[in-house]
This record gives structure tokens, sequence and C-alpha cells, in this order.
């Protein structure tokens, strides 16, 4: 925002309040140092996507859970979820973030289950965090090309605290897609609906009940975007985990070469 | 973060082009006021809404999940979206969230006219 001073000076360009709050802009991902059993893949070298970007149908899916009986605020519930954000998600997923609290331009690796013994890798960008709310952007190559929001507010009259997640994707390619009705969506929103169940939990909520809403808001799929299937994680994932057995007879052999070097 | 309303004049400079003068914050509360605006600037003849920011002084992520929601209702209607009067800060927002590879960005009110043929 621009302001015009009274003495008829030159304009001056103000701080926007919202300066702190938005990840500074980055042509690619790179991550930090992730603990040694994280398949690390997936990630550095990507460029995020949104829904833009994605080739699937867009869609909005808003989580909900209710906070009944919890004395707390939305601030002091974003904060708890913040501090240990992979804590309340389910055993299919693993979220290797950051030490310190989740801060705009945040990059984090996740390992998620896929069956067949195949672990996923793909990440997340914090692209925006503030004392009530924060988002990520997706990677290339993830499943969806999405803007996930987690929030928490307080619904008027009666003061009622509730965690919300947000989710509006699109699959980024079309093998995601063709996975979307079948498996894709379902395991989507259980993931999401577990999350907000264990945070619930964690904060006191006996029996939380998590509500879903989806809405399909763009049938289209932008088929000029099909080519993002060159990135795709679960596809480069599963080779990875096909191509162990040969990593470990490479190893192998060169830890015996090395071995006969070092004698002789 | 407190947030103030936003408010979303809009201005036909012709039979094809209409101006959303946006000013205050655009957050996710901004939906009705955005929806409205939009009902206000399409008409059976507009081929382009121009975004004027100028007056933005707030924006969250909500307020950029508004904005593609907007994206996808004038596609859906073939009509092109521009926006200008961006400062330095929102500009990288865009280019961060790939907004711009959507919406076209200018540096004023004019060029985005010309730019759709609209002067």
């Amino acid at each position: 925002m621009t302001t015009h001073p009274a003495d008829g000076g030159e304009p001056v360009e103000l701080t926007p309040r919202d300066a702190a709050n938005w990840a500074k802009h980055v042509s690619t991902l790179r991550l930090g140092e992730v603990p040694a059993e994280a398949i690390n893949l997936n990630v550095t070298g990507k460029r995020v996507v949104g829904p833009i970007q994605g080739f699937g149908r867009l869609w909005q899916k808003t989580y909900r859970v209710e906070l009944p009986g919890v004395q707390t605020t939305p601030a002091k519930v974003i904060a708890t979820w913040k501090q240990d954000f992979g804590s309340f998600w389910p055993d299919s997923g693993r979220f290797y973030g950051p030490l310190t609290s989740m801060a705009p331009g945040d990059v984090a690796l996740l390992n998620l289950s896929v069956g067949g013994g195949v672990k996923l890798s793909t990440g997340i960008l914090v692209l925006y965090a503030d004392e009530e709310s924060f988002t990520f952007m997706t990677p290339q190559g993830h499943i969806f090309a999405a803007w996930i929001t987690f929030s928490a507010a307080t619904a008027e009259p009666d003061g009622l605290c509730a965690a919300q997640v947000q989710v509006l994707l699109r699959a980024n390619d079309p093998v995601y897609e063709l996975g979307m009705p079948l498996v894709v969506q379902r395991r989507e929103d259980r993931f999401w609906q577990q999350t907000l169940a264990n945070l619930a939990r964690h904060l006191g909520v006996a029996e939380p009940a998590v509500t879903t809403a989806v809405v399909c808001v763009d049938r289209r799929r932008q088929w000029s975007n099909a080519a993002n299937v060159w990135h795709n994680a679960g596809i480069r994932s599963a080779l990875y985990t096909l191509g162990a057995p040969l990593r470990r007879l490479w190893q192998a052999a060169r830890g015996g070469r090395d071995t006969r070097r070092a004698r002789a | 973060m407190k947030q103030k309303a936003g408010t979303m004049d809009v201005r036909q400079v012709s039979g094809l082009v209409s101006v959303v003068d946006v000013r205050g914050d655009v957050t996710a509360e901004s939906e009705g006021a955005l929806n409205n605006a939009y009902s206000s600037a399409s008409t059976p003849t507009t081929r382009a809404i121009i975004l004027n920011f100028s007056g933005l002084d707030y924006m969250n992520s909500g307020g950029i999940g508004m904005l593609v929601m907007l994206l996808v209702r004038a596609n859906r209607q073939r009509q092109r979206l521009l926006a200008y009067g961006l400062n330095q800060h929102y500009r990288q927002i865009f280019e961060l969230t790939r907004l711009d590879e959507a919406i076209d960005i200018h540096d004023s009110e004019a060029e985005a006219l010309v730019a759709v043929g609209g002067r």
C-alpha cells in the first residue's frame, strides 16, 4: 500500500500488515536435513504448484471439528497444532518438518504409505502462517496441486472454538485423477478426519465429531497440464522401492571391494 | 490478526470491460463481496474483468483462494482476468502462488485496457 504525505512529499510504500506471514518467493524447493530413516525423494528442485497448475477437477474440501467444553482460543489451538503437527497425523503418514514451529517458507518432507510396501515421498511448502491459520502449497509430483489451509475460529454467539482443514485441490496429473473416485478421495477424507479427531482429543474432547463438506468447483480437466505425470511422485517412489534390492546388492559389492582394497 | 472488511466497487469501462476496485482486506470473509462484485461486473458482453488492487491493505491465503474461485467463474464465461495496482509484495505473492500464470498483471489501468483492447 502507498501513502501520500500531507506536505506533498514523495509517496511512501508502507510495509503491508501481512508481509511477515508469507513465504518469500522461491523458484524451486530446497529441503534441509531429514532423519536417516526417511525416504527423501521428489522435493528438492521441484517447483510448487497450486490449483491453477493441476490437471483434474477442482475440489474444495472442508473438514471441521468443534471443541465443546474446551477453554481455549483460536490462537492457542493453532499454536498447539503447529508445534506438534506431525503427531496428529494417522499412522499412514510421516511428517518430517523443521524442529522449530511452522514458519512461512519452511519446507517439509512427507512419507505416505500407499500400500504394497510403497511409501510415497513428497513434500510441502509453508506458504502462509499467522496466529490463527497456516497454509501449505504442494510441489510438482504430489498427488494434489493444492493449497491446504489449517485454521481455528470462534463461532458466534456461543463462542465455541472449532478447528478446520480446508483443501483447494486438483489431482496433479491424469494417473492420480484416475485414482480419485476409487481410492484417493476416500483416503484423503479419512486422513484429515483422523487428524482433526486426534487434535480434538489432544485438546480434551472425548468424542470428537468431524464434519466434511465437499464441493466440486470446476468439473473441467486441464489437459494442457497432462504432462505433469512426468513428475508423479507415486510412480517415482514405487520405482525407488522396486530398485531397493538392486541398490543393496550394489552397496554390498562396493563394500566388499572397499574391504579388499583396505586389506591390500 | 485483526482483519478489516474489504470493499469492492465495480465500474463498467465499456460493454466489454469492467473494473473492480478492491479496497481493504481480501480474506475468505470477502467471498460474498467478491461474488457480488463479479455478478455486477459480468454482463453477457463482458470479455475481461480488471481487478484494481491499488487500495489493497491485507491479503491472506484465504484471499488467494477466493481469487482462484473468481478465476474459475470468469473462465467458465470465457472472460479474461487481469490485475493492476499490485505493489512489490503482492506481486511476489502472485508469483509465489503462480496466480500470475492465469491473471495478467499490469502496472496501470491504461496498460490493462490496452492489453484487452478496451481502449
